[in-house]
């Protein structure tokens, strides 16, 4: 029963990431696209989760916790680009 | 492992499932930037926070002990979601909206957007100015 429900939630959050790229191709201004691309980094820690939860190791939640870190940082990182002209002032 | 946990488990990660392309889906049908924010902010963070809580189950479930690092990875997801948006909005401000038009913050110092924030002497009188009042 919990394979078919990681099948299921695997394909919703493959779902998820199709529409982030979509909107990241398409998006009319970069703000659509730190959005989308902030989107993507959470479909993957869900999707990373959700492996380990399959292969029933504790290997995949140091991943997805380095993955959160990278991908808060990188949003700011962007944003205060677009904010501030430069990153360290 | 025992029939309860195992349906929690299922119902969870199919909670999760939902609210992930639910809020997914929000990117692509909302219509306004300001609206699109909306949906992968929260659908997704309760989304992943579903999945987190299903794995834990699962560890508790299997190994009989329960994990931690689930709990620091949603504490971190909530913790930086509404930064996130809030400076996603900012730069949407900066980027697309008349200044002008903008309404008044109602204090001393205008938008954090086209502003610095004041220095530490201004913030001092700041404060005596208003306790004055």
């Amino acid at each position: 029963m919990i394979d078919i429900a990681l099948t299921f939630a695997f394909a919703c959050f493959g779902l998820g990431l199709l529409f982030c790229l979509w909107r990241i191709t398409v998006g009319p201004n970069p703000a659509d696209r730190i959005l989308a691309l902030d989107t993507m980094v959470i479909n993957v820690i869900a999707l990373l989760v959700l492996y380990g939860v399959r292969e029933g190791t504790a290997v995949y939640f140091e991943a997805s916790m380095l993955v959160a870190m990278v991908g808060f940082v990188s949003t700011v990182a962007y944003c205060r680009f677009i904010l501030r002209g430069d990153i360290i002032e | 492992m025992t029939d309860p946990a195992e349906i929690l488990v299922t119902i969870f990660i199919v909670l999760g499932g939902v609210f992930g392309l639910v809020g997914s889906y929000g990117l692509l049908k909302l219509r306004d930037t300001m609206q699109r924010l909306h949906g992968p902010t929260k659908a997704t963070t309760l989304g992943i926070g579903s999945v987190l809580i299903a794995s834990m189950i699962h560890a508790l479930a299997v190994k009989g002990a329960l994990s931690f690092h689930e709990l620091l990875i949603t504490l971190f997801l909530l913790l930086t979601a509404p930064i996130t948006a809030n400076f996603i909005a900012k730069a949407y401000i900066i980027r697309n909206s008349d200044r002008t038009k903008l309404p008044g913050t109602g204090g001393r110092y205008g938008w954090s957007v086209y502003d610095d924030a004041p220095g530490p002497s201004e913030a001092t009188t700041g404060e005596q100015g208003s306790s004055q009042d």
